[in-house]
Parts: structure tokens; C-alpha cells; sequence
């Protein structure tokens, strides 16, 4: 049992390893293309600590996989990719920090990283002072939303107004269209209840409860009167390390006869669907940013995902059955610096200096067709709202596993949009 | 659902976190009345109580109730062992010094916290209760037909968690006994009456700090093997029951049981049922309003005794 330490003790010997690496010549060989040869510096706001660490943990698998696999086919613009990671406690206050000492000590040309929102809404500004690329894999509507600034983008995930509203449509068809909302209390939640209860509208639906949940909450049962009795479907965003209880204690209070239920995933990342408790799970809907469990129409790039970043058909470690990824989210991680790459090399950026030109070549971005940088599916981008889109997938579990049951477009996920970066000055 | 009905389940919910409180705030409430430390590792003792049950309910394996079993037994003494580490290797060399002990339990807090990340990992994990029923929960009403009992739509609970309250009530008596009763107890009380008298009449004052160190810590770990079949073991989990802790002990009075467990009732009941009823923010808000009612109109809490 020694996950976290895995990641850093890696990532260290990797940093050690890539300065022997430069220093010997026949290697350096391999990047000799480049005007300059120095390492392309990405600064990895990573969640090591903090409530988000399982999160970080796998995130910093996927990083380090993803640039081993640019490194190997010969770096961005023929120089090597170094990550700089540094831990930002899930912190706001220190995510700020992290990038202050990305730009001005640890001499990165970007950062990168970032998931929970609050630390993406606590750092984006100093990003935008420091004049420093800031890439988020973070989900959050707060970048389409056109609260942040030019310097923020979130290339390599989906946000949360997208998937929740591709959502609705399925829902209201084959679940049902009395639902009975339960999410935590705070912006993630709140981002939840306010567009899905708009879309579930447009499908002729309605939401008949709405039950926030402190997210400190440790025991739910107390909660579950309020949920009507003609519910037709329990609609369920819960987050953080007590979501377990949640679920069992709904699959208590409901006993033998229970609604449909539809979750999203983000209540089970880095959880064993197997864990004691969870049985009551089985036959409910879940949405997947990316199918934790191996498919039977499994496409070539998803499987090489996998074996790169050492994660079984299962969606849990090579190494230990036991450690489940986050599978839903941490391609995000490895697409964004595909991006980023692709950014790089459109912009022919050299350093920091063309850190504008970076960003006007990734705004420039549209499709991204579905391949071994976009493993999890088809994209498209929209350089306006800094916002990629992408296909939602929904699960049913069945005998404990997560099987596919819709795919949806990339148009379901669209909307109109709140914010034009691209007129925003440098 | 009606509004009885759902009392009743406030207040089975709350009753379950008042006994786990209570357990937990005993244990900070024994080191401060003897030792005079304010342990701000409390919680992470708490903590270690429910990561080493699921390491040893993992590692054992067959039947959940062997495994639970073994926790019972193992989680505190290894918890009251790491702190009698503590007591020897940083309390006593610093003379048990108020702020010091401060300083060095915020150091063991993040040190426990760190050593489980690192270890255990950042997942929440679950460990199987020994048993776990649902059980429906009757209702009575007059009506039409006069008395009559009926089984309201999700008025239930689960037998672990009756058991959860049933065993933190023994525990709560054993140890009040043991407290009383015991030569055990009552060298703990004389400690606590005056630390130099005891020295006086050959008490080993030192040793005792140290087992009653342990034993605070052992009392929180206990709690955390009960309550973490229903909660996951996690390793940030430390952190509420702390605050929860110094809320109790503030209010029943530094070093009283019975203001300690009369503060645990008080405050995991009017949690559950303000949290259900009005708003959890509001149950956090009153709570935190009678830390400060008691503190300014009665400083030693409830059943403190006032300073000599």
C-alpha cells in the first residue's frame, strides 16, 4: 500500500532520470531538431493532499504517462516535456501560490491540472496576473461561464452545464420525469440543480424536490423523508469520502422497492463498485465521463489509455485490483497536453514570450477527432468560451460493473455562449 | 413523510452520533481533566481508531463480524500505544507545559494525518458492520379507528446502528465504574484533584499520565471502530470530530463525565433533529452560539468545578 508515495518517488526519479538524460549525448540526439533543446516546463498544479488526493493521485498517472508517450515520440517541437508537479493541498489560497512559483521560480511555460473548482476559481486570477497559460482539467462551468480570463482554458474536459444537460434527454425518455434532486450543498451541487432542472423542464419533466446536503454531511438517512413519494427518479451528485454512506443508507431507506435512480460518477470515482454496501446500486444509471470498464465496443485508443497508463479492464491499478482510478476524469489530464502540444507546435513556440501566441493557436482549435491524443472520444472546441465539448456516456450498473447503455452527441452538449475570451486583451 | 415519523428518525440518526460523540469527547475530556493537556491530535487518534480497523478487518477476512471483533480489540490499544509514544517522546519532555503541548499535539495531528496518506491512501474505504438489518419502524396514531400502528412509508433503521448506541451506553457505564470504583479510577481522580499530593502518597504520577494519555486516545479510536461501518474510514476524517469534541467539552465542563456525555446528547441530538427541520447551517450556528453563552456566563462548563 504505498499509492502516494508510487506517484512522487516516481516523478522524482523521472525528474533525476531526464536530467541524466540531457546530459548524455547519444540521447540528447533525439531532440537535437529544436533551436533549443531545454526541456518545455509544464507546471502540474497537482491535488496531492487535501480532500481531492485520490483524485490528484490518478491524475498524476496520467500526466506522467502522457508525457512519456510525447517524450518518446520526440517532445513538443523537438524538445522534451518536464513536469514540474507541486502540491496544492485542494487549497484555493495555496493553488495560487503554486502557479506564483510556477512562473516566477520554477521557470514553467504553462500549468496545468487543476480539478476542484474552488482551487481553479483561487488560482485563474493570479494565472491571468502572471501572464501564464493555465490550462484546467477541472469540469467546472466557471470557464465557459466567462468568470475567469483569457490566460484559463479547459481544452482536454467537458463542463458540467454540458453533461448534465446532455442528461435530461435520457432521463426524461426511459427513466422517468417526477425527479427528486439530492446534491451537496455548494457551487458543484448548485451548478447541478440549476441546469438540470432547466433541461428536465425542456423534456417535459420536473423536479419535485430539491435536497441540499452540507458537504460536510457524515449521515444522510435524516434527509431521505423529504423525498416525495411519487419520485419517479432520484437524481444523485454526491461528492467526497462519506458519498458511501449516502448510497447505503438510500439503499436502506428505500428498502425492497426503490425509484430509478441516476448518479454521476463522480460519487464513486476511486471507489470498488464492489465495496460492501454498494449492491444496492445495481441496476441504477450513472454518467461516465469515460467508461471505467473496458466495453465490448472498446476502440484501439482507449485500450492503449489503459495500458499506458497501467489501468486494467477493471478501471483499477495493474498493480492492486484494490485501487480504482478516476477513471471519468483523468483522460482529461492526458488529452489536455495533447493540447497543449498541438498548441505548441501550431504556435512554433519557443518560450515563454510566445506564451500569447500559445493561447491564440489552441482558441484557433476545433475538432478534435477521436484518436490516441483524444482517447476518451470526439471533440470540439470552442476558442470563444475557452470550453471543449465532447460525447456523455451513461452506464447501468449490471452484476457490479458499469456497462454502456448511451452515448450522446456532441450536439446535445452544446449551448449558447456566455463569454467571448478572444476579444479579452492579453 | 408525517411530521412524528420523522422526528423519531432525527432522532434515531441524532442519538447515533451523540453516543460516537460522547465516546470521543470522554477520551478528550479524561487527558485534559488529569494531564491538563488540550490534545489537538485528538481527532487524528480518531482517525488512526478507523484506519486500523479496516486494516485489520481487511487482513483477517472471512466472516465480517471476525474481522469487526478483532478491531474492537485491536484499533484502540494500537491507538492508545502510538499515544502512549506521544506522551513519552513529546509530552513529558516538555513538562506537559500548556502551550507546548499545544504546539506538539498540532505536530502529532499532522504527522498522524500525513503517516495515514501516505500508508492508507487518500480513498475513503468501508469497513463490513457484523451485522446489519432493516428494520421498519412502526408508527402509532389516533385515528377514525381509533389507536391504531401502522408502518410509515422509509420510517426504518438499521440494527448496527441500534447496536452502535447500545454498545457506547455499556462502554459509557464501564467506564463511569471504572472510574468510581476501580483503585484504577481512583488514582486517576487523585491525579487530577492535585498532581503533587499524588506524588506525595507514591502515586507515579508519570506513569499514570501516560496510560491515561493512551486510554483518551484508546476511547476515541473505539468510537471510530463503532461508528466506521456506517461512516468509511478516511484520513482526513479526524477533523470534525475534534471540533465537535471541544465543543462537548466546552460546554459539559473540562474533566466532568457527566457534563461530558449530558453535551454529547445535547449537541448530536439538536444536530440531527435542527439539521433536518430547519437547516444544517443553523444546527452548526446554535451550537457554536452555547460554546460561547457558556463561556462567558459559565467558564468551567455545566458540571465544571469552579477553580479553587
Amino acid at each position: 500500500m504505498t499509492p502516494k508515495l508510487m506517484t512522487n518517488r516516481r516523478s522524482v526519479l523521472k525528474g533525476a532520470a531526464a536530467g541524466g538524460l540531457l546530459a548524455a549525448a547519444p540521447l540528447a540526439a533525439r531532440f537535437a531538431s529544436a533551436q533549443s533543446s531545454a526541456p518545455i516546463k509544464i507546471g502540474f498544479q497537482q491535488h496531492s493532499t487535501g480532500i481531492g488526493a485520490a483524485y490528484g493521485r490518478w491524475y498524476g498517472r496520467t500526466t506522467e504517462a502522457a508525457v512519456k508517450m510525447i517524450n518518446d515520440a520526440g517532445g513538443i517541437n523537438g524538445r522534451p516535456v518536464e513536469i514540474v508537479a507541486e502540491d496544492d493541498g485542494t487549497d484555493p489560497k495555496r493553488g495560487a501560490e503554486v502557479l506564483e512559483k510556477f512562473a516566477n521560480q520554477s521557470g514553467c511555460d504553462v500549468a496545468f491540472g487543476t480539478l476542484f473548482s474552488h482551487v481553479v476559481i483561487g488560482s485563474a486570477p493570479a494565472a491571468g496576473e502572471l501572464k501564464l497559460p493555465y490550462f484546467v482539467v477541472s469540469e467546472g462551468h466557471h470557464v465557459a461561464s466567462g468568470m475567469l480570463n483569457r490566460y484559463t482554458l479547459q481544452p482536454g474536459i467537458t463542463d458540467v452545464k454540458s453533461q448534465v444537460q446532455a442528461m435530461a434527454p435520457y432521463v426524461s425518455e426511459n427513466l422517468g420525469k417526477k425527479v427528486t434532486m439530492i446534491y451537496p450543498d455548494f457551487a458543484f451541487g448548485h451548478d447541478h440543480r440549476d441546469y438540470f432542472s432547466a433541461a428536465i423542464k425542456e423534456q417535459g419533466g420536473e423536479v419535485l424536490e430539491m435536497i441540499a446536503i452540507p458537504p460536510t454531511e457524515t449521515s444522510f438517512t435524516k434527509y431521505f423523508p423529504k423525498i416525495p413519494r411519487d419520485t419517479e427518479v432520484i437524481y444523485h451528485v454526491m461528492v467526497g469520502p462519506a458519498v458511501l454512506t449516502f448510497v447505503k443508507e438510500l439503499g436502506e431507506f428505500f428498502g425492497p422497492s426503490r425509484p430509478e435512480i441516476f448518479g454521476f460518477i463522480d460519487s464513486l470515482e476511486a471507489v470498488d463498485l464492489a465495496s460492501p454496501g454498494l449492491e444496492f446500486l445495481e441496476g441504477t444509471y450513472f454518467w461516465e465521463g469515460n467508461p471505467r470498464y473496458a466495453q465490448e465496443d472498446q476502440t484501439s485508443h482507449d485500450k492503449m489509455f489503459r495500458e499506458a497508463v497501467g489501468v486494467d479492464a477493471n478501471g483499477a491499478s495493474v498493480s492492486d485490483p484494490k485501487d480504482v482510478s478516476t477513471y471519468a476524469h483523468m483522460f482529461g489530464c492526458w488529452e489536455t497536453l495533447h493540447v497543449i502540444k498541438a498548441g505548441m507546435e501550431a504556435a512554433g513556440y519557443q518560450g515563454p514570450e510566445d506564451r500569447a501566441k500559445l493561447i491564440e493557436a489552441v482558441e484557433a482549435m476545433t475538432d478534435m477527432p477521436q484518436s490516441d491524443a483524444h482517447p476518451q472520444g470526439p471533440k470540439r472546441f470552442n476558442g470563444k468560451t475557452h470550453q471543449v465539448f465532447g460525447v456523455q456516456y451513461i452506464s447501468k450498473v449490471e452484476e457490479g460493473k458499469l456497462v454502456k447503455v448511451h452515448t450522446t452527441s456532441i450536439e446535445d452538449t452544446l449551448y449558447p455562449d456566455e463569454v467571448d475570451y478572444t476579444s479579452m486583451s492579453f | 413523510m408525517d411530521f412524528g415519523p420523522h422526528l423519531l428518525l432525527a432522532v434515531l440518526e441524532g442519538a447515533v452520533g451523540a453516543a460516537v460523540l460522547a465516546l470521543t469527547a470522554l477520551g478528550l475530556s479524561l487527558v485534559f481533566g488529569v494531564m491538563r493537556v488540550v490534545n489537538v491530535a485528538h481527532g487524528e487518534f480518531f482517525m488512526l481508531g478507523a484506519v486500523i480497523a479496516w486494516f485489520v478487518a481487511t487482513s483477517i477476512g472471512g466472516h465480517p463480524a471476525v474481522g469487526f471483533v478483532a478491531a474492537l480489540a485491536l484499533a484502540p490499544l494500537i491507538a492508545g500505544l502510538v499515544a502512549v509514544l506521544v506522551d513519552r517522546l513529546i509530552l513529558k519532555p516538555v513538562k506537559y507545559d500548556p502551550e507546548a503541548t499545544i504546539v506538539g499535539t498540532i505536530g502529532v495531528l499532522y504527522i498522524l494525518q500525513q503517516t495515514a496518506l501516505m500508508t492508507y491512501g487518500p480513498e475513503a474505504r468501508p469497513v463490513e458492520p457484523p451485522f446489519s438489518h432493516r428494520i421498519a419502524l412502526p408508527w402509532f396514531e389516533w385515528g377514525e379507528n381509533g389507536f391504531a400502528m401502522f408502518y410509515p412509508w422509509g420510517l426504518s433503521t438499521n440494527s448496527y446502528k441500534l447496536f452502535v448506541i447500545g454498545a457506547a451506553i455499556v462502554i459509557l457505564l464501564a467506564f463511569w465504574l471504572i472510574m468510581t470504583r476501580s483503585k484504577a479510577g481512583l488514582i486517576m481522580r487523585a491525579t487530577q484533584l492535585d498532581r503533587e499530593t499524588a506524588l506525595a502518597f507514591g502515586i507515579p504520577v508519570s506513569r499514570v499520565y501516560s496510560i491515561v494519555f493512551g486510554l483518551g486516545a484508546g476511547l476515541a479510536a473505539l468510537a471510530a471502530v463503532l461508528i466506521v461501518p456506517i461512516q468509511q474510514a478516511h484520513y482526513l476524517m479526524g477533523h470534525d470530530p475534534l471540533l465537535l469534541s471541544f465543543i462537548v467539552v466546552i460546554i459539559g465542563g473540562l474533566g466532568s463525565i457527566r457534563g461530558t456525555v449530558l453535551a454529547a446528547v445535547l449537541i448530536g441530538m439538536s444536530d440531527g433533529i435542527i439539521s433536518v427541520f430547519l437547516s444544517p447551517t443553523l444546527s452548526k450556528i446554535i451550537a457554536t452560539l452555547l460554546v460561547a453563552l457558556v463561556l462567558v456566563f459559565r467558564p468551567q462548563g455545566l458540571f465544571g468545578k469552579k477553580p479553587a
